[in-house]
């Protein structure tokens, strides 16, 4: 991660200062940092001259922002047409009763936040999910909370690994 | 640029000498392996196979002259990932990584086929070992993706040598402003995002509109659940909405651009973005491309996940950096769009046609088509369809020809109920109109639309007021909130729908339906309000029974809508094995060993989980 004092300069001067290029300013402090942090934000505003509200306004209108950290992994679980025909919809709750989590949210031990999205276009092989950008195709309720067992149990292997 | 020393191209003589010299190191025996990397294909684990590929490749002696590529959508993804051996347009399907060294041994090496890898017809039992000769293909006709799964999208040589910017010169080459807009209307090019409007009428008006600059957007914000058309293009073979841009800014007088893509899309903008850069380094994009004194560059925008983006006034309220609200548009967007300045915007698709008008003129593409909807267009074909994926057909073509004959019917010997197109702005067709001819106009008349080109196949098991609420759920999320009719009134909506699945509905909510679906269409600000009630209203038109069993029944015909139909078990399928037993949550179910088990419908709650355990589908709804 670049040095946090720079960073909003960094992305400011990226984009010549450019309000009309706000949103990829904020798209870039989200990759840096996984969500929008304020601190940052009340940073961007000052050096763009723009009020707060606006980028607050930006952040909460585009649902592809986050204004609270994300967990160790991103899962996401298309809601298309196809993919909410051929049972999403199923594999939704499953994963919300398995995990205790709610689409948005993020599990306690802070393994997965699980977002629902619209469509990502995947949908001759429907329904998908996608575990930090890699698809899984055709799958079920039982296979999607498999997946995210594993990433449970990788996270355990890579915690003994650690330890000894 | 690999080795051919010339890194900017100065004039079209240059670049045909490129072209020229491009096919001439081509050797003719020379194999190329295709592995299609489209969504659907990657989704299945493609790129890994290309990497297996490559390693053959570099393993394979100094003799064999083969090469790997990977490629975009092929269009078949039901059967991905898909494998393409040239010359010979040898098929592969549903290839998994043992099979690499197979397909390189056998076919690549011996030039023999892999018998259990190839295309077998469902219906005939026939192999098929090449491209055309598989029925899915044989009805459509390319244009638009006319390259996809030939050439390498990351690769502008060979989009060069395979005839790719060959429109470009000719227009900078003395085709006037206007000649070239009057070609677009000879092929009677229509916008394909949905709207239908004719996109030289489009261009003429931001051509005379006054005001500098100008500016030229690419729509590919594909926001339509079950929509991969765009997407598809953007990836396999991003040059040509590149080129098609700089044919429109040329006629139209503008010298910036932007592509907007959604942000679900993030290979997308890779690839337009790798794009570019190989476009200007040649001088394809920039000052004085190919020697003229033409300037246009393009810029990528990558969208923050909100429907209403694909609107075009919100689209350009996005690139301002603004909430995606949109305007109302009595003042056009071509005499006023991003910034104030005149704007012309196109989807992915229109931009993506423009290079082959212009090569083979417009009245070869008007000879495609019906009187009014001219040229092809793509559909994601998607659903309970047999063969799921990518097609581009003839305008004018059937829905039933799509459905049956390329898209090889339902699934698993079910039923088709209706065909949903247009997305959410789209209806519900039903079975008796599956012989309407697609084109703009036909599908409005059937109260669906033709919208980017989404087409979902539901079969007997959909619920229709479940899809209609689907979307309207949907609509209700994605609605920016500025005007009140389509904010209150989609909110409205949605809550007589979950009453009417919810089997709470009163008698008159149907009409409720109709009159909040007429407001909303009257009055709401954007398309996206207009169109809103389309599903709604295009299901009580066809489906209008479906919603009076919810209503007066309390019952759900195609059984899924939770309370709205029971669970049974069948005692003459039931084993007695007990899984339906041990899996039930509510311990609802009774039963010993060789004794058919019962539901005990006062403890069931619906969950469903018997249904899906039962190893002999004996647990029924009813």
């Amino acid at each position: 991660m670049i040095q946090n004092d720079k960073l909003i300069e960094q992305i400011v001067d990226r984009y010549d200062k450019d309000v009309g290029m706000l949103i990829p300013m904020m798209q870039d402090l989200q990759a840096e940092c996984g969500y929008l942090p304020v601190n940052q934000l009340r940073d961007l505003s000052r050096q763009l001259e723009v009020p707060l509200s606006r980028l607050y306004a930006v952040a909460t209108f585009y649902a592809s922002f986050r204004l609270a950290p994300k967990g160790a992994h991103e899962v996401t679980l298309c809601m298309g047409t196809v993919c909410y025909l051929k049972g999403a919809p199923s594999i939704s709750e499953a994963i919300c009763r398995e995990f205790r989590v709610e689409p948005g949210g993020t599990t306690r031990d802070g393994l997965f936040t699980l977002q629902a999205v619209n469509c990502v276009g995947a949908c001759a092989v429907a329904p998908v999910m996608l575990v930090d950008g890699k698809y899984y195709d055709n799958v079920t309720p039982t296979s999607a909370i498999e997946i995210l067992y594993s990433l449970a149990t990788d996270k355990a292997i890579a915690e003994k690994e650690a330890e000894t | 640029m690999t080795g051919l020393g010339n890194t900017r191209l100065c004039g079209p003589a240059d670049l045909e000498r490129m072209r020229q010299e491009l096919l001439s190191r081509r050797v003719p025996s020379a194999k190329s392996v295709h592995v299609c990397t489209g969504p659907g294909c990657a989704a299945k684990g493609s790129p890994k196979l290309y990497e297996l590929f490559c390693a053959a490749v570099s393993q394979a002696g100094a003799d064999v002259q083969v090469q790997a590529k990977a490629v975009g959508c092929h269009g078949l993804c039901e059967y991905g990932p898909i494998v393409l051996v040239q010359p010979g347009d040898i098929f592969y399907q549903r290839v998994e990584e043992p099979d690499v060294a197979e397909i390189f041994r056998e076919t690549v090496l011996g030039g023999r086929l892999v018998e259990h890898l190839l295309y077998e017809n469902p219906a005939t039992g026939q192999k098929a070992d090449t491209v055309d000769k598989i029925p899915f293909y044989k009805v459509q006709k390319r244009i638009a993706l006319a390259y996809n799964g030939l050439i390498d999208p990351t690769s502008i040589e060979d989009y060069i040598a395979a005839g790719g910017y060959t429109a470009l010169p000719k227009v900078l080459n003395g085709m006037g402003s206007e000649q070239i807009i009057e070609e677009v209307e000879r092929a009677g090019l229509r916008g394909r995002g949905g709207g239908g409007f004719p996109t030289a009428r489009k261009w003429r008006s931001c051509r005379q509109a006054q005001g500098s600059p100008k500016y030229v957007i690419c729509n590919g914000d594909e926001g339509d659940p079950g929509a991969f058309m765009d997407r598809a293009i953007m990836e396999g073979n991003p040059h040509s909405v590149i080129e098609g841009m700089l044919i429109g800014a040329y006629a139209i007088g503008s010298s910036q651009g932007y592509i907007y893509v959604r942000n679900e899309y993030p290979l997308s903008v890779e690839r337009l973005k790798q794009a570019i850069e190989q476009a200007r380094e040649l001088g394809l994009l920039g000052q004085n491309i190919l020697g003229s004194s033409f300037a246009f560059d393009i810029r990528i925008n990558r969208g923050g996940g909100a429907f209403v983006c694909g609107e075009s006034t919100a689209l350009m309220a996005s690139l301002e950096g603004r909430p995606g609200e949109p305007r109302a548009k009595y003042i056009h967007t071509v005499e006023s769009g991003l910034h104030g300045k005149p704007t012309n915007l196109n989807n992915v698709e229109t931009w993506a046609n423009v290079p082959a008008i212009i090569n083979r003129g417009g009245e070869w593409f008007a000879s495609i088509g019906t009187e009014k909807s001219k040229g092809t267009k793509v559909f994601s074909l998607v659903g309970k369809v047999v063969n799921s994926g990518l097609v581009e057909v003839p305008m004018g073509i059937t829905l039933r020809q799509i459905i049956e004959q390329i898209g090889g019917g339902i699934r698993d010997g079910k039923h088709f109920k209706a065909v949903q197109t247009g997305g959410p702005s789209g209806g519900c067709i039903p079975a008796e109109h599956l012989d309407a001819r697609v084109d703009f106009d036909e599908l409005t008349k059937l109260g669906s639309m033709m919208g980017s080109g989404g087409m979902i196949v539901m079969d007997e098991d959909t619920c229709m007021v479940k899809v209609a609420r689907y979307f309207i759920e949907f609509l209700q999320k994605e609605s920016c909130g500025k005007c009140t009719p389509c904010r209150e009134g989609l909110a409205q909506m949605l809550h007589i729908l979950n009453r009417i699945t919810a089997g709470e509905a009163e008698v008159g909510d149907v009409e409720e339906l109709g009159v909040l679906a007429e407001l909303l269409e009257g009055t709401a600000l954007c398309a996206l309000g207009k169109t809103a009630a389309n599903p709604v209203i295009s299901t009580i038109r066809y489906f209008r029974d479906e919603y009076d069993a919810h209503i007066l029944d309390r019952h759900c015909p195609a059984k899924e809508c939770r309370g709205l139909f029971r669970y049974e078990i069948d005692p003459e399928a039931c084993k007695a094995c007990g899984i339906c037993m041990k899996n039930c949550p509510e311990d609802a179910i009774t039963g010993e060993k060789k004794v058919p088990h019962v539901i005990n419908q006062e403890k069931c709650t619906l969950c469903g989980t018997c249904w899906e355990k039962c190893p002999f589908t004996a647990v029924l709804k009813v």
